[in-house]
Formats: structure tokens, sequence, C-alpha cells
């Protein structure tokens, strides 16, 4: 019956507005960082990346139009296969992978050079759907149930931090919000958190402070604790938290003073405060901070950016192009591209809610983790609330690996819930 | 239950986007130290110096100018020099000068050029430019080096070099940024403000290596930098660098004036130096040089040394006793009853022949009645009322006081009043017979060489006088400074002029000065000085004037350690004005006697007992003579003579 539709039939269109959206201003920002007043270029020239660009998005519809036609059931069926083939391509990256950047994690395949890292998260999502789709697997029972997905989730992400591509592994923590999502107790995400805040306080302010932070906080949680709960070891529950918070602090305020060489202990130490090297590490930090920060409320108009176009800001047209929105665009500019990033995430889980298979649901969670996660880290780096962590801004970044990746792992998605009406619920 | 944690993973969302909302619009619109940070990272202020005006002589000829120099910048990260040693060979300097050269630059910025070298010459330019090619990292900036056609007036037109820190903290507008130039002395100091002109600013995009990107905003705020204004002189640089030539090996003054308009015509202060050695980039070395030469090239004598004027100052002590009444052009006065000693010469029966033999006794009587010159009885009294009196006519000589010539720095000099004995003595407890020596110029009385020339002006002009003014043209010919143009009335009548100028030019002619200090037909009026010297011997001194009765040129010479005035100080004097008003030297016999006299060797300096002639002679070698240099610098300059004896 799935036969006589048209393609577009049930698609999402609001989710698909946003993304036309996203790629269309990034194309324009793209044109924008690299455009120089002296020699003013087409942004259809190819030999800039705006040119290039518009050749990807061209290439990017291809494989839309690709995944519409192909029957939704091939991604269910086909999810282990297609993991493995990621995998594979992980695997004969570290042998034949080429240069590019400092990092080897390219295949070029004629004149393209392909990232096998950005379909790595599309692999590994399938293979975690499919996995959980099996009406026998679940996530609350033992914790002994999570050793398989360690292992869907670690192998990639070792492969991929062998290839010298620390960004693009830790962006395998956004399965996280899916786990939790499907039943991951939220004591372990919240414990990541705390542990991520901690660290990155003890860098910043006097591991005294944190500690004498702690005793109070802990004090004040005994006290107003009900007696009960006291009485049933919640005493002894807090106290053990809160020792084990003080030896974090301490043991990563002695690890960086004391093992850690002088260079090393900058380059940590840039990550969250970047003016203490504002030449070396820091400076990208600080310049992308001067671009959007000069931007103002309407910005200096498109093509009038300084800070962007003369090189202050380093990697304009990919993991810093939000500077140019900033700059050119101004807070209008950078709130608009902040409201349709979290548009677009909150539509996905509400499309994922309403998946009526497991498979498409824990897919659809895949989906919005990591576009969250790249919109976070990315943006957050751009503004100085997280450390230089060099991934793409999904849609907005310059480069074909990342569009093709985030389009297909939206376009399945979206394919998948356009099916849903002609899907029978196994959940 | 699990689908509830949709709403605590929507939340988060939500939470993180609307946090960074928050963070964007604190550092979009609220924080606006990033719109400047900007501005200070991708538009650059280029500073555009102006020439510096140049400094004329009364005939057009150029005295100061700018000369295009080179600096050489180095990018330090840029910057490769394989063969080290061939490079510092090739700009002339050590091994360590490079290293500390680029250690400074690369301490700067290792992105943005710093000064390497500054100011190469236009011909070190050529030598090393086309090999320059092969050092990357290096380049050269065009700049512009003061530099000065003759090596004369180094004094007066002064030195331009780097602000200095206190200066920079102390200006009121702030317009001078650091390494900017600023007139140090002299004239380039008097007029700084016209002379320097408008800086321009010029705003433009730098990408982040500091590499220029076209103006901002289409050059709409750059303004355009505005030559300083020219400066004519009255300076007559054929005479001057003359005069200079005459001063080698004499420490003293000249100061020639234009009687009708007080433009000074030469000014020498002796030793002096070549100025260009203090615009060249050695300027440090060089005047630590300077600062330390025990004749003290850098004090400039016409206007910040104090002499006593000695018997030169007879001249004002005649005409106000003329004035006052006292004596009339026939009162004589024996040698009897004054406690001075006289040289020997005939009897002086009327004030001409008392000036032209410069009589003590004389003047000591003239004095005693310009003192007693009123009612009152007690002799202490009527002193200090007449030295009062006194002060107050010959202040309107423009002694004692600042003339206001346009030189930084005047000394004020000395002319007691009441006060000033009243301090030393007590009041009423000095009269006449304690201060009678200023009858003679001597005593309590310092005037400075400019004052006395100035004072031959004022008798050559019989009465009046324009403040003496190095500069008579600002930015045009003949448009001095307004206080330059008012006309100063000493309130002597011409008529007593008239009696005391014949006595002048007896002086000249058979009196005080040598028989060979004359010029054929031209009458020089003039009075010769001693100046009594506590520590060594006394300096000479000379002041006059020329024609006498129509004159064009008021002089005053002094002569350190010269002893007498007729025989030092007069020959200079008479040498220059001949020059002036001839335009050649035909006196041949007074100019070689006036270039053989050697006074050095009277002068202590400090450090040496006594001034024998072998010690100083040997030890403080004379400061550089201008007269060797001359010939060099003044030969390809047109419209000048070239000073020198033989010519």
């Amino acid at each position: 019956m799935a036969r006589n539709q048209t393609l577009t039939q049930n698609l999402d269109w609001i989710a698909v507005l946003i993304y036309i959206l996203c790629v269309m201003m990034g194309w324009f920002n793209i044109y924008a960082a690299v455009y120089s007043p002296e020699v003013p270029t087409s942004i259809f020239d190819m030999a800039h990346n705006a040119g290039k660009q518009l050749m990807w998005i061209g290439t990017t519809i291809l494989l839309i139009i690709a995944i519409l036609v192909i029957d939704h059931k091939f991604y269910d069926t086909f999810a282990y296969i297609i993991y493995g083939i990621v995998l594979l391509m992980l695997v004969a990256v570290l042998f034949i992978g080429a240069d590019i950047n400092g990092s080897h994690s390219w295949i070029k395949i004629g004149a393209f050079s392909i990232q096998p890292a950005e379909f790595a998260k599309l692999g590994t999502s399938l293979a975690l759907a499919k996995y959980l789709s099996d009406p026998t697997v679940s996530l609350t029972r033992s914790w002994k149930e999570y050793l398989p997905i360690a292992g869907f989730v670690g192998v990639p992400s070792l492969l991929i931090l062998v290839s010298n591509e620390t960004g693009s592994m830790l962006v395998f923590a956004a399965f996280a919000i899916m786990l939790y999502r499907e039943g991951l107790p939220g004591i372990i995400p919240a414990v990541g958190i705390i542990m991520a805040i901690l660290v990155v306080m003890t860098l910043l302010v006097s591991n005294w402070f944190i500690v004498a932070g702690i005793v109070i906080i802990a004090g004040l949680i005994i006290w107003f604790m009900p007696k009960t709960t006291r009485r049933q070891g919640g005493l002894l529950a807090t106290l053990v938290v809160a020792f084990i918070m003080m030896g974090v602090v301490i043991g990563v305020d002695f690890f960086i003073n004391n093992i850690l060489q002088k260079h090393q202990r900058s380059r940590i130490m840039v990550l969250v405060d970047p003016d203490s090297d504002p030449r070396g590490a820091g400076w990208n930090v600080i310049q992308s901070k001067i671009a959007i920060g000069s931007g103002r409320l309407i910005g200096k108009g498109f093509l009038e950016g300084t800070q962007t176009k003369f090189d202050f800001v380093p990697e304009q047209s990919t993991d810093f192009i939000f500077c140019t929105v900033g700059e050119e665009h101004g807070f209008i500019g950078a709130a608009i591209v902040v409201v349709l990033f979290m548009g677009l995430i909150a539509r996905l889980v509400i499309l994922a809610e309403r998946q009526r298979t497991r498979f498409a649901r824990v897919y659809g969670y895949c989906v919005a983790g990591i576009m969250f996660f790249h919109f976070m880290v990315n943006i957050g780096m751009t503004i100085g609330l997280m450390p230089v962590i060099g991934i793409p801004l999904p849609f907005f970044s310059y480069g074909g690996s990342s569009l093709w990746s985030f389009s297909i792992l939206l376009f399945i998605f979206l394919k998948i819930d356009s099916q849903r009406p002609y899907t029978l619920s196994r959940t | 239950m699990l689908e509830n944690r949709r709403f605590i993973i929507i939340g988060f969302f939500i939470f993180v986007g609307v946090a960074y909302l928050f963070r964007l619009f604190y550092l979009q619109v609220l924080d606006e130290s990033y719109t400047i940070e900007s501005s200070s990272n991708s538009i650059k202020r280029v500073i555009e110096i102006p020439f510096r005006g140049q400094i004329y002589d009364r005939y057009g000829n150029l005295i100061v100018y700018n000369t295009p120099v080179y600096d050489l910048l180095v990018t330090p990260y840029k910057a490769k020099v394989q063969d080290t040693l061939t490079f510092c060979r090739l700009l002339g300097i050590e091994r360590r000068d490079f290293d500390s050269l680029m250690t400074a630059a690369r301490t700067y910025s290792r992105v943005k050029p710093s000064l390497f070298l500054r100011q190469l010459s236009k011909e070190d330019f050529a030598r090393i430019q086309d090999i320059m090619v092969d050092y990357p990292g290096f380049e050269f900036a065009k700049s512009s080096l003061r530099t000065y056609s003759a090596p004369v007036l180094a004094n007066t037109m002064g030195y331009v070099s780097e602000i200095t820190k206190g200066q920079m903290e102390k200006q009121e507008v702030e317009y001078y940024r650091q390494g900017d130039y600023i007139g140090q002395s002299g004239i380039e100091k008097y007029y700084e403000e016209q002379l320097r002109g408008k800086r321009g600013i010029r705003f433009v995009m730098q990408n982040v290596s500091g590499v220029a990107k076209g103006s901002w905003k289409d050059g709409e705020l750059d303004t355009m930098a505005i030559a300083g204004q020219n400066l004519y002189t009255g300076i007559d640089l054929m005479v001057q660098q003359y005069a200079d030539s005459l001063m080698v090996n004499k420490v003293g003054s000249v100061v020639a004036i234009e009687p009708k308009t007080g433009q000074i015509l030469a000014i020498v202060s002796s030793p002096s130096y070549d100025p260009n050695i203090l615009a060249s980039r050695h300027f440090s070395k060089n005047y630590s040089m300077l600062a330390k030469n025990p004749y003290k090239p850098l004090f400039n004598r016409p206007v910040m040394a104090s002499y006593r004027p000695g018997s030169t100052f007879k001249l004002i002590q005649a005409l106000i006793a003329l004035q006052d009444g006292v004596i009339t052009p026939g009162t004589g006065f024996g040698h009897a009853g004054s406690p001075m000693k006289c040289h020997n010469h005939p009897a002086t029966s009327t004030i001409v022949s008392a000036v032209q033999y410069s009589c003590n006794p004389y003047f000591y009587q003239v004095f005693k009645r310009i003192i007693y010159n009123n009612d009152t009885k007690d002799t202490y009294k009527a002193s200090a009322e007449g030295l009062n009196r006194w002060n107050e006519q010959v202040s309107k000589f423009g002694i004692g006081q600042r003339l206001g010539v346009d030189l930084p720095s005047e000394y004020k000099g000395n002319l007691p009043d009441e006060t000033y004995y009243d301090k030393i003595y007590g009041a009423d407890r000095w009269k006449f017979s304690n201060v009678y020596s200023l009858s003679i110029g001597e005593g309590e009385l310092l005037i400075t060489p400019l004052k006395m020339a100035n004072v031959a002006a004022i008798i050559a002009n019989r009465g009046y006088y324009y403040t003496p003014h190095v500069v008579s043209g600002v930015g045009e010919k003949n448009k001095p400074l307004p206080e330059y143009t008012v006309k100063h009335e000493t309130g002597i009548e011409a008529r007593h002029f008239e009696t005391i100028i014949p006595g002048m030019v007896g002086a000249v002619e058979a009196g005080t000065v040598m028989g060979l200090a004359r010029i054929k037909d031209v009458q020089i009026a003039g009075k010769t000085g001693t100046s009594q010297n506590k520590i060594g011997k006394d300096h000479s001194i000379f002041i006059g004037f020329a024609p006498a009765d129509n004159p064009k040129i008021a002089i005053a010479a002094f002569v350190e350690n010269g002893v007498w005035g007729g025989t030092a100080a007069a020959p200079v004097a008479t040498l220059i004005i001949e020059r002036y008003l001839k335009r050649k030297t035909e006196n041949k016999p007074l100019e070689s006697y006036v270039l053989s006299r050697n006074y050095m060797p009277n002068v202590i300096v400090p450090g040496t007992k006594s001034p024998t002639k072998k010690d100083t002679a040997k030890k403080k070698p004379p400061v550089t003579a201008p007269i060797a240099t001359t010939k060099k610098d003044g030969a390809n300059k047109p419209g000048l003579t070239v000073a020198s004896s033989g010519n």
C-alpha cells in the first residue's frame, strides 16, 4: 500500500522547514565568512567554500530523495549491516586515512574526502535502535544489560579516538539522553554532570573553597533530611558522596598541579579560562567572543563583519561559523539560530514520542540527542561557555561529510515518522 | 512512567537554549567592551606624521629642513636570517646589537612590525635595499630626519628628540604619544606648535597579521595631516657662519640685532657643536658626550650666561644722568674724590671723552649724582630712594627681567633694588658708598649678552627697541609673533643719545678699542667692557652699532677670560659688522689676528684648579671647530658664501 504514496506525504513539514532555513542560512554565512571585501567573489564561485557548499547542498538533496524513496523498513532490517560498514570504514581510515588538518580521519575517494566519524553517529544510532527494539531487552533490571550498549557505543568511539578526533568521540555521550529516556537511572547522567562541574570548578577556584562548599551543602542536606531517611542510611550515603566529591576535587587538583607537565597544564587551563593564554590556546575563544560581542543587537550587516573576515577567528566557515552569524546579524540573528535549533530538537522529541515502534522512538531520541549535543558544544564554545571542542554546527558548518551525515540522520527519521500511520505498534 | 522523562529531557534542552540566549544577550547587548576590542582588533589607526616646518634665514636660505630617511622594521615571525654575520656587516651593527634588537622586537610582538634600525640615510638605503630582499621579514618605512644646512646655531635652533616620559605625563591636551618627536630646546621648542603641524589619522581595517585591508567606512572619519608652518628668521646665515668661525677657540657669545626691527641677525654661543649630531640615531651617545664636555656646549650662553656688564654699562649711566639733568654734556669731573683708579688717558672734561676713555672716577661721580638726586636728608634713605628710581630707569632698557626673546630658558640676570640690598646689609644700613661699584657695571649687576646687544640696539635707535627675536615670520615672511611688533620706549630723549654717541665713535677710533679694529668708510659706535671675574681672568665685552649715523646692525660680543674689551671682543664684533655691511671681509690683518687668538687656556673648567696653559690645552681639547665642517656643508648651498679665513 505504501507504493502509491507520493514521496513527501506525511513528512513533518515543521522539521523540514527548519532544516531548509538552517541550510540556507548556513550557506549565506559561509559565504560571508570567506568573503573578502578586497576581492569580492560570487556566492557561486566554486573556488571558495560557499560555492563548494552549494555543491554539497545539491548532492544532499539527491541523498534525501534517495532516503525518501527507500522503504522505511530498510533501516530496521539493515541496521546492523550499516553499523558494520561504518565500523569497517573506521578501521580502514586508520590504515588508508589521509591527513587533513592534523587528524587522520579522512578517506579520499577521487576528489571527495569523507570522514567516517561523521557517519559513525548514524550507524551507532541505528544499531542501538535495532538492539533496543528487541522486546526482550530491558534497561531497568540489571546493570549487566548495559554491557551490549557499552559495546555498541564504545567500539566506534574508541576507533574515532585512535584516529585523533576527540571532538567526534565526545559526541557519543549524546546517547545518554536516549538511554535516560529508555530507563537509565537518572543518577548516572546526574553524577556525570556533577563530576564535570566539579572538575571545571577545581580548575577555576581554589579547591579549599569547593571543599568548604561541599561540607556546607552536605551539612544542610543532613540537617533538613527527614529523621527516618537519616536513620535508614541517608546520613551515611550523604557523607560517602560528600567524601567522594572532595576526593575528586583534591585528586584532580593534585593530578593537574603535580603530575602534568607545565604545557599540558596550560592546555587544560585554557579550556576553562581562555584568558590564561590569550595569544596561544585561548586566542580562539577570545576572538570568537569579540566577534560575537561586537555584533550588538542587530549586527554589523551582511558581509560587513570585520573579525570573522580578517582571520581573527579561526575556522570561520566550519567550527566557528556561529561567530559570523553573531557578528553580522547581532543578537537577533544569533537568537533566531538558537530558537531554530531549540525548535528542531523539541520537534524531534515530540515526533520520537509519537512513534509506535521502539526502534523509531530510540532512533528519534538518538537524532535529537546528537543534534542537541552538537548545538550545545559548538555554540557554547563560541560564546565561552564550553571548552573548545572542534565539532561542527549541524547544517551551518561548511563541509560535505557533516552536512550529509546530519541530513541523512534527520531524514531517515522523518521518513520513518512519515510511515507511522502504516506501522503497527509493538510496545 | 518513563514517558514522563521526556519532560525532563525537553526541560533540559530548553534550559540550555535559554541559558545561551541570556549569555548571547549579555555578550552582545549588555557588555560593550567587545565592540571596543573589536575595533582595536581590526581597525588600525594609522597616524600620518606631517612634515615639520622648515626654517629659513633672512635671504631664504634653508637653515633647518627635513631629509628623507628610512627606518628598517622587522616582523619577527617572518624574519629569517641565515647568515647573521653577513647581515650584521651589511647593516654595520654588532652581533650583540642584532640579538638585543631582535629580542626587543620579539618581546613587542611576533606578528607586528617593530623598529629595528632607525634613520638609515638615503645612501645606506640605496646600498642595502636590493640585498634586503633576500631577508624576509624586514621592510623599510620612510621617515624624516631634521637636518641643519650649516654646523651653526645649534643651541638657538635646538634639537628634536623623542618625547620623554615626563613630558608625556605633563601635557595638558593629549597630543603626543609614545615615540613622537618634540622640540626639546631652542626655536624647535619655542615654536613647537607651529612647526609640528597637525597629525592626520587614517582608519584602516587590518587582518589578524596586521596587514591593511582597505580603509574603514570609506575614509569617512580620516583626517588629513597638515604640514607644519615654515619659520622665516632674521638670521643672516653667512654672517652667522662667519661669526661662529671667529669664535673658535673662545668661550663666549655674539649677538647681532637689526636695531630697526629687533630681528636677531646672528647669535653665537661658543663653544658650539654641529646640530646634526643630535638629529641622528646616535642622539643619546652624542648628547651625553656634549653634556660631559667641560666647556658646556649645551649651555646657550647668549640667553643663559649672565655677566657683569663692566664699562659697557657706563653708557646707560650717562644716559640716565643726562635725562635726569644731574649732568650736562659739558660736565667734567677730576679723578680726585673717587675710590676708583683710572687707566692712563687724557683728561675727561666732558661726557664724550669720559665715554671715549671709559673713565671710572667720572662715572663714580655720575652715579653718585643719580643716586642722591633727591631732597631726602638721610643718606641711607636717600640712597634707597635714588637706587629705586635708578632701577626703574635701567629696567626700561630691558635689564633685570626676561626680554621675552623667542628662545626658551632666558635668564633674568640681576638688577639690584632697595630690597635686594636690604637683604644683604639690612634696611637703612647701606648707602651709596656700599653700592658704588654699580656705577661702572660691576657689583651685583648681571646681564646676558642678548640684553647687552639690545642695549646697543636701543642706543642705535636713539631710545627705543623691539624685543629681540629670531623668527621674523611664522608661516609667511614678515609675520612675527605679535609681541615682537610692540615698540618699547626707554623714556630717554633722543638728544641725549646724540650726546654720547660721539664718545662711542671716539672709543672705537681713538679710545679703548685696539687700533686694528677699524672698518674702512664705516663709522662704528662702540663701548668696551671688562667684566670682573673672581675666579679667573676678566671677561672681555664689546657692544656697538654701525654705521653710527644710520645703524643697520647692533652687536654685543662677549669673550670669556678675554680680559680687555678692546682687544678680544671688539675685534670680533668689528669683523662681524664689516661682513654684514659689506658682505665681505677687507680687514684681513684683523681677521687673522682674531683667528689666531685662543682664550681657551684661560677658561677654568670644573675639575681643574688653575688655568695653566699646558693643562687645559692638553686635557681639554677645544670643542669641534665649526669652521672645519663649514666648507663641506656650506659649499652646496646656493647663495651662501663659504665662511673661512681665506675668504
